[in-house]
């Protein structure tokens, strides 16, 4: 009997899991996944609890709900990869061994990287990245009298890169209904030139954030946080004053792959770009924020990933080539506030345009624009995630790899890279 | 493509003036597009970076991040900003002739 094992139960890992039951005979094959606790938290779902959209208990489930019968669940900690005697080590030192391995162990914030950032944590520094944070975020905006609201993000890549803007774009929207929006300012801090980082995005998303008086501070790089000062001090000598930070920590992959000696200098896998096999070993795949490809951090790319990945190591345990199909597709609502999200679609080499999705003409979803229908689609996702995308069903008219077709790309593109 | 002439050279480089074409860049090119840059002089400590850049290049094909860099031993974050500032992550990989970072997505 020969053994897959899937490092993390999280979106990317469970996938795999229903993906390659599905693919694995089960006369010949043992299928594995580890994690270190039992929660799958439905991740998208953290930007909204701090303004009381949803609970904690609205976005969690058993991780054990998701996986299939015959997959073996393990409980425990990880203590490192030993990738010389294809064995997996736990911290009680006890060992499992596999013929191939998938890295599935994701990302993390990591608020330690940045000196005097723990200083004021959770008293006026927060995060959302977390169930733990994202709820005491609530209490806390509530008892906001005034001030100054530092919305940061603290060193790129981060998971789901457009989660603070729609944290900006909740912020102005809730303090205006509660008629508190002349007390406070918004400032959004980021180290990126603009809002984003493609061009034409980075214009249609630095428009909204301008429509909602939200001050932008670009090219902004923290060297530390002075909390009993209240400010934040970057690189460059600029300090940004704040009354409530809500940062995004540098994130990294698992120390597990540190402990590994598998990981990048963020801790994230090398990993071929397109067969998402790792570059040092042969029998060993990454998935998910777990890697190091350039593209998005969110569950829409483990989702791509997964379809093409399962292929891969069918392919790889029948000894045949590695196809190199994954396109670094990404896919994902941002919420503007209002009622109304702007979804975006991109690759590799594309960058999100404007246009219809997933059909040219009607759509029905718009581009690079706020809409009602986008909003309706970003709430209908989390039964989407839960009921078909952890699954391992298809999306239907949402193929693995990305669509020009409806896609139009603006004549003065050069210009508003500017 | 636009082309830039630095002294006698002549490079490709895309609308935000990085090098499209490494073969292209020698030395000289370096100095004159770090003058540009508004870095009068290129120390010995510009040219460790600017060396670890092009090594790294060649064994990961990216760009090192400044993370990188830090890691590495090569530089603390705090000497780069005072080496390249302004950016030193876009200064210096535009010096080295490379392609802008992509500060991932």
């Amino acid at each position: 009997m020969k053994r897959l094992v899937i490092l993390g139960a999280g979106t990317g890992g469970t996938i795999m899991a229903n993906l390659l039951h599905r693919r694995l005979a089960r006369s010949e094959w043992a299928i594995t996944i580890i994690d270190r606790d039992n929660e799958h938290y439905y991740q998208p779902g953290f930007l909204f609890i701090p303004f009381g959209f949803y609970k904690r208990a609205d976005i969690v489930k058993p991780r054990s709900k998701f996986l299939p019968r015959r997959v073996e669940f393990i409980v425990s900690e990880v203590d490192r990869i030993d990738p010389a005697a294809n064995e997996v080590v736990f911290k009680d030192g006890s060992r499992i061994a596999y013929d191939y391995l998938i890295v599935a162990t994701g990302a993390e914030i990591v608020p330690a990287e940045t000196p005097g950032m723990l200083d004021g944590w959770r008293d006026t520094i927060f995060d959302f990245y977390t169930p733990d944070g994202a709820e005491a975020l609530t209490e806390k905006l509530k008892a906001l009298p005034g001030g100054r609201i530092v919305i940061h993000v603290n060193e790129t890549p981060i998971k789901c890169p457009v989660a603070p803007l729609e944290f900006a774009f909740f912020c102005d929207w809730c303090l205006r209904r509660h008629h508190r929006r002349d007390k406070i300012d918004l400032i959004y801090v980021t180290p990126l030139p603009g809002a984003f980082t493609k061009p034409v995005a980075s214009k249609a998303l630095g428009m909204l954030l301008d429509e909602k008086r939200v001050e932008m501070v670009t090219d902004f790089n923290a060297e530390r946080i002075d909390a009993a000062a209240r400010k934040i001090i970057g690189y460059d000598g600029r300090e940004i004053p704040y009354d409530l930070l809500v940062t995004v920590p540098t994130n990294m992959g698992s120390e597990m792959i540190e402990r590994s000696g598998l990981g990048n200098e963020f801790r994230f896998l090398p990993t071929d770009p397109h067969t998402l096999r790792s570059k040092k070993h042969a029998n060993i795949f990454g998935i998910g924020d777990a890697t190091d490809v350039q593209t998005s951090k969110a569950g829409s790319v483990a989702h791509f990933q997964a379809e093409i990945l399962a292929g891969n190591v069918v392919r790889a345990i029948e000894g045949k080539p590695l196809e190199p199909a994954f396109d670094g597709h990404s896919n994902c609502f941002v919420e503007a506030g209002k009622g109304k999200a702007v979804l975006i679609d991109f690759n590799y080499d594309v960058e999100p345009l404007p246009g219809r999705f997933p059909f040219p003409v009607v759509g029905p979803m718009p581009l690079l624009k706020p809409s009602r229908i986008n909003h309706w689609g970003k709430l209908a996702f989390r039964w989407i995630y839960w009921h078909v995308l952890l699954p391992g069903r298809p999306i239907p008219f949402v193929p693995a790899r990305m669509r020009m077709a409806g896609k139009k790309r603006p004549t003065d593109a050069a210009s508003a890279s500017k | 493509m636009a082309q830039k002439q630095y002294e006698t050279a002549v490079v490709e480089v895309d609308a935000e003036g990085f090098m499209t074409d490494f073969s292209q860049w020698t030395r000289d090119v370096a100095v004159a597009i770090a003058k540009e840059e508004g870095i009068a002089e290129l120390t010995a400590v510009h040219w460790k970076v600017i060396d670890y850049i092009h090594k790294d290049f060649k064994e990961n094909g990216q760009v090192p991040s400044i993370r990188k860099l830090n890691k590495s031993g090569v530089i603390s974050t705090k000497e780069l900003y005072d080496l390249f500032p302004g950016g030193p992550a876009k200064k210096a990989a535009k010096i080295s002739g490379m392609k802008k970072p992509e500060g991932c997505v």
